[in-house]
C-alpha cells in the first residue's frame, strides 16, 4: 500500500502521462517483481556465472575468496560422467528420465480416462462413494507417500511381499524379493536400462497419478451433451464408434493440456526416486533432479551442480517447446 | 419420500441440468454386477497403502517392523501415536516443535505467495503495458524449473548473509524464502487463469461509476477470486507443511528441523525407529493437509477444468 501512496505523489511527466496503463501495471507488478529479483532471477543468473568456477565447499562462508573460474569444464565433466557420484552415466540418466515421464503419463492418462469414463456409466451404483474414495492418493503429500510405498516394498517386512504371499498361499515371509535393490535390469539395451525398481516405482506413481487424470477426464466426460450419443444411436453408432465419435473429441482438448502438465511434472518428480529406491540399484532409477540434488547435498559440488542445472534448464526448454508444438498441432480439435 | 427412493435413484447422484436432459436408463443387472466388481477391486487398491498404515500406526506390540497384514493387530493402541508426538527422532525435539517449525514455514510461503502474486496476476489479466509479454515469459520459464534447480545458488547466496550469529541460510526464515522463490510464478500462474475467466461485465461497471484500478481490484476482483485464493494459499501451505529438499540443505540445528526432515530420519537407511512410529508420524503430518485438500478438492478440481478447457 505505501508503495502506492507514495507513488502517487511523484511529480509526473509527460510521458508518466502518456504510459498511464503501464504505470499503473507496473505499480501492481512490482512487489512481486522486487521478490522475484532477488530470491529467483537473480539466483538464476548468479547460477550461470557459479557453473563456470569451482565453486566448493571452501568458498561458502561470508569472508571466503571468489572461487577459480574454470571456463567449461563443469560442464564436459558432467558430460565425461565424470562428477565422483559413483555409477553416474549422463546420457543414462536423460533417457531413463524421459521414459520415465513418458512411461507414468501414458498409463495415467489411459487409466484415468477408463475408470471416469467406468464412472460416468449411467445407472451405476455408489458412484459418489466410489469418487470420494478414488480421490484420496491426490490429497496425500507425496512425501508421504514416497516414504509409505518405500516401506511396502521392503523385502521381508514389506505390505507387497505379505500380500503376494497369501494371495499364493504360501507361509508368511515365503516370498521376500527385494523389488528395490535387485542388480540385474529386467531390460538393459544401450542407454535404456530398467531395473526391477523402476516397476515398484512405476507402480507407486500409477497409484498416485491416475485419480486426477480421471478427475479432468470425468469433468470433460460431462459436459457432452447427451443428444450427442443420442444421435449417434440412431445413425446405428455401436459402443467402439460411440466412443470415438462422440467421447474422444471431448476429451482430447481437456486430457492434452493435463497430460502434458503430468509429463512435466512426473519428469521433475523427486521424491518417489529418492525416497523410495534412493535412485538405486547403480543409480539406474536416479532422476534429473535428484543427480542434481546430490550433487549439492552430498557431493558439495556447487559449481558442477550449478552447470547441471543449465543443463536442466535447457532439456526443459526443449521439453517445452515439443510439447507446445503437439498441443498446437492438435488444437484444431477444439472446435 | 424414502418409498420413492428407488424409483428414482439417478436423480439423486446426477447433476440436476444433466438429470434434465438425460433419458432415464437402467443398467442391466449382470453389468451392474460386473462394473461394481471392478470398482469395488479399483477402491481396494487405492485403499490397500492407506489400510496397511493405519493398522501399523495403531500396533501395539512396539516390533522394528510388521510381521504380516492384518487389518486391527489385536490390543490396537495409540501408543505410537503418544511415543511420536513426544519425541518422534534421536534429536531432542517434539512433535510440536517440528510442527511449530514447518507451520512457520508453509505461513511464510502461503501468504507471500498469494499477497504478492494476486497483485502480479491481476496485472497480468487485466492489463496492457509495455514489456507483458516479456515477464509473462519470465515467470514462465521460472515455473518450468523445479525447484532443486535454484538449490546451489540460493544456498551459497544465503549462506553469506551473516549478521553476527545469525545465518539466514542457517534459519526456517531463510528457507521460506528459497521455496517461496519456486511458488511465487505457480501463485501468479494459477491465480491469472482463474482472474482470466471472470466476466469483464462488473469492472466495466465499476469503471463507469468511477472507480480506479485499485479499488475495481479490491471490490470487484478480490471478493469474487475468494476460490482460487483460497486454493493458491493452500498449494502454498502444503509446500511448506512437507517442504523436505531445502530444510534438509539448509538447516543444522536440530531445534528448527522440520517435520520432512524428521521423516526422512525416519526412514532413511540408517533408520532404527519402529515402523508404527514412522506410521504414526506419517498420519499426524498428512492428515491436517489431506482433511484440507478434501474440503478444498471441488475448487482445485474447478480449477484445472478451466485451465482443460483454455489449453
Amino acid at each position: 500500500m505505501s508503495v502506492l501512496a507514495s507513488a502517487a505523489t511523484t511529480p509526473r511527466r509527460s510521458w508518466w502521462r502518456r504510459s498511464r496503463n503501464t504505470r499503473t501495471a507496473y505499480l501492481f507488478l512490482l512487489p512481486a517483481l522486487l521478490v522475484m529479483a532477488v530470491i529467483t532471477f537473480y539466483p538464476l543468473v548468479f547460477q550461470v556465472w557459479m557453473s563456470f568456477t569451482d565453486y566448493g565447499l571452501k568458498n561458502l562462508n561470508a569472508r571466503a575468496p571468489a572461487p577459480p573460474y574454470v571456463g567449461f569444464n563443469n560442464y564436459l565433466r558432467i558430460l565425461q560422467n565424470n562428477i565422483v557420484i559413483p555409477n553416474f552415466d549422463f546420457m543414462r540418466v536423460l533417457v531413463f528420465n524421459l521414459w520415465w515421464a513418458l512411461s507414468n503419463v501414458v498409463i495415467h492418462v489411459v487409466l484415468g480416462v477408463l475408470i471416469a469414463i467406468i464412472l460416468n456409466t449411467p445407472g451405476l451404483w455408489l458412484k459418489r462413494f466410489y469418487r470420494a474414495i478414488y480421490i484420496v492418493p491426490v490429497v496425500i503429500p507425496p512425501i508421504i507417500v514416497a516414504t509409505v510405498w518405500r516401506n511396502m516394498f521392503d523385502p521381508t517386512n514389506g505390505a507387497v511381499n505379505f500380500l503376494i504371499d497369501i494371495i499364493f498361499r504360501l507361509p508368511p515371509g515365503g516370498f521376500n524379493l527385494d523389488w528395490l535393490n535387485q542388480p540385474n535390469p529386467i531390460i538393459a539395451a544401450g542407454p535404456f536400462v530398467l531395473p526391477l525398481a523402476y516397476f515398484a516405482l512405476l507402480a507407486a506413481n500409477v497409484w498416485l497419478g491416475w485419480p486426477l487424470n480421471s478427475v479432468v477426464a470425468t469433468g470433460a466426460l460431462q459436459s457432452i451433451p447427451n443428444e450427442l450419443y443420442e444421435a449417434a444411436e440412431m445413425d446405428g453408432a455401436g459402443a467402439w464408434a460411440k466412443f470415438r465419435a462422440v467421447t474422444l473429441p471431448f476429451l482430447r482438448p481437456a486430457m492434452l493440456p493435463y497430460a502434458i502438465y503430468g509429463f512435466v511434472i512426473t519428469f521433475n518428480l523427486f521424491y518417489l526416486s529418492y525416497f523410495m529406491s534412493g535412485g538405486g540399484p547403480f543409480g539406474q532409477t536416479e532422476l534429473l533432479v535428484t543427480t542434481a540434488y546430490r550433487l549439492v547435498n552430498e557431493q558439495q559440488l556447487y559449481g558442477v551442480a550449478a552447470a547441471f542445472a543449465v543443463f536442466q534448464f535447457f532439456i526443459l526448454l526443449a521439453i517445452t517447446l515439443v510439447t507446445n508444438r503437439l498441443a498446437k498441432a492438435t488444437a484444431q480439435f477444439d472446435a | 419420500m424414502t418409498a420413492q427412493v428407488g424409483a428414482v435413484p439417478q436423480a439423486i447422484t446426477k447433476p440436476v441440468a444433466v438429470a434434465t436432459t438425460q433419458r432415464q436408463r437402467r443398467l442391466p443387472l449382470r453389468r451392474q454386477f460386473i462394473l461394481q466388481l471392478v470398482c469395488l477391486f479399483i477402491a481396494l487398491t487405492v485403499l490397500f497403502p492407506i489400510m496397511w498404515i493405519v493398522s501399523m500406526a495403531i500396533d501395539p506390540r512396539n516390533i522394528s517392523r510388521p510381521d504380516g497384514l492384518t487389518l486391527i493387530p489385536p490390543g490396537a493402541s495409540f501408543a505410537a501415536f503418544a511415543q511420536v508426538i513426544q519425541q518422534p527422532t534421536q534429536n531432542p525435539v517434539s512433535f510440536v516443535q517440528l510442527a511449530a517449525n514447518s507451520l512457520f514455514i508453509a505461513v511464510i510461503i502461503s501468504t507471500a505467495s498469494v499477497g504478492v502474486g494476486v497483485l502480479a496476476a491481476y496485472a497480468f489479466s487485466r492489463m496492457a503495458f509495455r514489456g507483458r509479454e516479456t515477464l509473462m515469459i519470465g515467470v514462465l520459464a521460472v515455473l518450468m524449473l523445479p525447484a532443486v534447480a535454484t538449490l546451489a545458488p540460493l544456498y551459497v547466496m544465503l549462506s553469506k548473509v551473516q549478521i553476527g550469529t545469525f545465518n539466514l541460510r542457517d534459519s526456517l526464515f531463510g528457507v521460506a524464502l528459497a521455496v517461496t522463490s519456486g511458488q511465487l510464478p505457480f501463485a501468479i500462474w494459477n491465480m491469472k487463469g482463474y482472474i482470466d475467466t471472470i466476466p469483464r461485465d462488473l469492472e466495466e461497471a465499476a469503471a463507469v461509476d468511477g472507480a480506479g484500478k485499485l479499488q475495481t481490484f479490491w471490490h470487484v476482483i478480490l471478493p469474487l477470486s475468494t476460490p482460487v485464493l483460497a486454493v493458491t494459499a493452500f498449494f502454498g501451505f502444503i509446500a511448506g507443511w512437507t517442504e523436505f529438499y531445502f530444510s534438509w540443505q539448509f538447516l543444522d540445528q536440530p531445534q528448527s528441523f522440520t517435520l520432512a526432515m524428521a521423516l526422512n530420519g525416519m526412514v532413511g537407511q540408517y533408520g532404527t525407529t519402529p515402523w508404527s512410529q514412522f506410521a504414526a508420524f506419517s498420519i499426524l503430518v498428512a492428515l491436517p493437509v489431506s482433511v484440507v485438500y478434501m474440503f478444498l478438492q471441488r475448487y482445485i478440481v474447478g480449477g484445472l477444468a478451466i485451465g482443460g478447457v483454455k489449453g
